[in-house]
């Protein structure tokens, strides 16, 4: 029986599809994303890992170990002021090509778009304690003492400076920021590019310049700020000022 | 052209009907019992979808786990080195093989497999599923030193084990993979998630002390213990990331952990985290046991750490040689991670010898 409805509702299809011949529509775009990195003009990727040494704006020589953070809520806007939803949350994981580059399932149509925005890391909303079981699973959360929820960044190293050869680590983490017991201050960064034409371009690409962590306004550094830092609220709310310039976005194909 | 492909279609359809047939032997499916807690928390374990979990594969599993014809002289099974009463380790620094080899890393414990998400099974990382990681033991010439050809024809002379694989696999054939894949399914239901703590995270408030929750904030505490990034949390119950690290213990390397397995140097020293679940029974501890007690654990991070090139960054404090832990918070940080240990699981009687 079921093989027959499958049968009749095939058929009905192919035959549907006749009306759409010689009125072909514009085509909507499959959207895909790439998340990437760079220090400055360098590209960053996976190889650099605990090989590549960046010269921070203090001068310090940095190896990076481990880095990943949270991309939520990209969010497309069109010209009428709708709002079309790319992705929910992703963790993005420099080891992880899944991460890095990902088609998602929503098409949009084509044309100039107001504005994209996305958030680093949750807004308060979506910064709730527990709540997402893959980044639970990823141990990507926020201890509960600090605010809870979840990092929003993991930037491991080690680095040496003038004054300093022998490598030190440091942990660059970022999250909610707690001003004293029990209370906490949102930390998360919303950032929005104007004025996007999306025609044959179907990639969204959100790059994260990591040398700006570490120069603008605050030049870090390190030999004071290197780890301990979760709970250092004037460090957190550093970073949430440095990062401000750390995003930028462009489409490609 | 479009009507012939619709007959060509309905046609191909309607030819199918004949393979409705075909019957396939199915065993009786069986879900893993996942605690609440990981439920609550945690993605749904990995089942890997040409071995599914059935009530007769893990029978079988069970039954072959404690079975010492897998060894050469069939005196050993899987179960004397990773017995249930030591949380499936055993209290060894090394193990002893049939031939009285003594191995060179500690074995691990065996639960909550099923949470290894991206699958590296083993210190090193050697094996890429837990059916592969069946595998090495049985070859290992100081382990179990078999063959699997000798393995598959001792097992196939039984009078009891061909109608065993017939009734999880529907074939009275043994092969390599089916033990491979029955001894996998029964280490899959090996999942322990009832101590003391994971019942205080389910809401009872009465099973954990004082100092155990002060142990748990210095777990937490990045400016304390920071253990959290590496070995879970109340938001990750595993107790795990299994992750590789190198977490301090030597300047140099005579086992390579799992740059012996990527030729990586930069790999060269690290080892997975072991979970932190079921201490009070897996002693001696780190992959080549040199630590007996827990308190030498946690001496070795509040003191101990020995920097080496490719020493994690998390291991911050390395200046200072450690975390410079109290002792009143080792003291705390030792309680509670003794209260992650489930005596129930070491006696459950699902997980006992059945030969």
């Amino acid at each position: 029986m079921k093989k027959h409805i499958l049968i009749i509702v095939i058929i009905i299809g192919l035959v549907s599809c006749s009306s759409d011949d010689g009125n072909q529509p514009i085509p909507d775009i499959l959207i895909s994303v790439t998340n990437s990195q760079n220090w400055d003009s360098e590209n960053v990727t996976a190889s650099d890992l605990g090989t590549t040494e960046f010269t921070d704006e203090n001068g310090e020589i940095l190896i990076i170990e481990r880095l990943r953070y949270l991309i939520s809520k990209v969010i497309l806007t069109n010209s009428y002021g709708d709002e079309i939803e790319i992705g929910n949350y992703k963790l993005v994981d420099l080891t992880d090509n899944n991460t890095l580059n990902y088609a998602t399932n929503i098409v949009v149509p084509p044309g100039t778009y107001t504005g994209i925005s996305f958030v680093y890391g949750f807004n308060e909303e979506d910064n709730m304690d527990q709540v997402y079981l893959d980044l639970n699973t990823a141990s990507w959360n926020w201890p509960e003492m600090l605010g809870g929820g979840y990092h929003f960044m993991q930037l491991d190293g080690t680095f040496t400076s003038p004054t300093n050869q022998s490598p030190l680590p440091f942990n660059y983490h970022n999250g909610t920021a707690r001003i004293s017991e029990g209370v906490f201050e949102q930390n998360f960064i919303r950032v929005n590019v104007d004025g996007l034409s999306i025609d044959s371009n179907t990639n969204i690409d959100i790059k994260m310049n990591l040398a700006e962590w570490f120069k603008n306004p605050k030049t870090w550094d390190l030999n004071v700020l290197n780890t301990g830092l979760m709970g250092n609220y004037d460090a957190q709310r550093e970073m949430n000022e440095n990062g401000q310039s750390v995003f930028s976005v462009y489409l490609g194909d | 052209m479009r009507c012939f492909l619709i007959i060509l279609l309905t046609s191909f359809l309607m030819s199918c009907s004949s393979s409705d047939d075909t019957i396939e032997y199915q065993a009786i499916p069986k879900d893993l019992e996942i605690p609440q807690l990981f439920s609550n928390l945690l993605l749904p374990p990995t089942i890997p979808s040409d071995n599914p979990q059935t009530i007769e594969g893990v029978t079988l599993g069970r039954k072959l786990f404690y079975e010492p014809l897998l060894s050469g002289d069939g005196t050993q099974a899987c179960a004397n080195c990773h017995l249930s009463e030591n949380s499936f380790t055993d209290s060894d620094r090394f193990s002893t093989g049939i031939t009285g080899a003594i191995g060179t890393r500690n074995a691990m414990p065996l639960y909550n497999m099923a949470w290894n998400f991206e699958e590296n099974f083993l210190w090193d990382g050697g094996a890429k599923s837990l059916e592969e990681q069946v595998s090495d033991p049985i070859e290992n010439v100081i382990e179990m030193n078999n063959t699997w050809p000798n393995v598959v024809a001792t097992l196939q002379s039984t009078s009891i084990y061909p109608e065993l694989f017939t009734q999880a696999f529907g074939s009275s054939t043994i092969t390599k993979e089916l033990v491979t894949k029955a001894i996998a399914q029964f280490e899959r239901t090996i999942i322990s998630g009832n101590s003391r703590f994971d019942q205080y995270l389910l809401g009872d408030q009465n099973t954990v002390t004082v100092s155990e929750i002060r142990g748990f904030n210095i777990f937490m505490d990045e400016e304390r213990g920071d253990c959290f990034h590496c070995h879970g949390s109340n938001s990750n119950p595993i107790w795990t990331d299994n992750i590789f690290h190198n977490n301090g213990l030597d300047s140099s390397f005579a086992d390579l952990g799992l740059g012996g397995i990527t030729g990586d140097p930069l790999d060269n020293g690290k080892f997975k985290s072991p979970s932190l679940r079921n201490l009070a029974f897996t002693a001696p501890y780190m992959h080549d046991g040199r630590f007996e007690t827990l308190d030498e654990v946690i001496n070795h991070y509040s003191e101990g750490l020995v920097y080496s090139e490719t020493i994690d960054p998390l291991m911050k404090n390395i200046a200072e040689g450690g975390a410079q832990l109290t002792e009143v918070d080792k003291a705390d940080l030792k309680a509670f991670l003794l209260s992650l240990s489930d005596p129930g699981f070491t006696i459950n009687p699902d997980f006992q010898n059945p030969n």
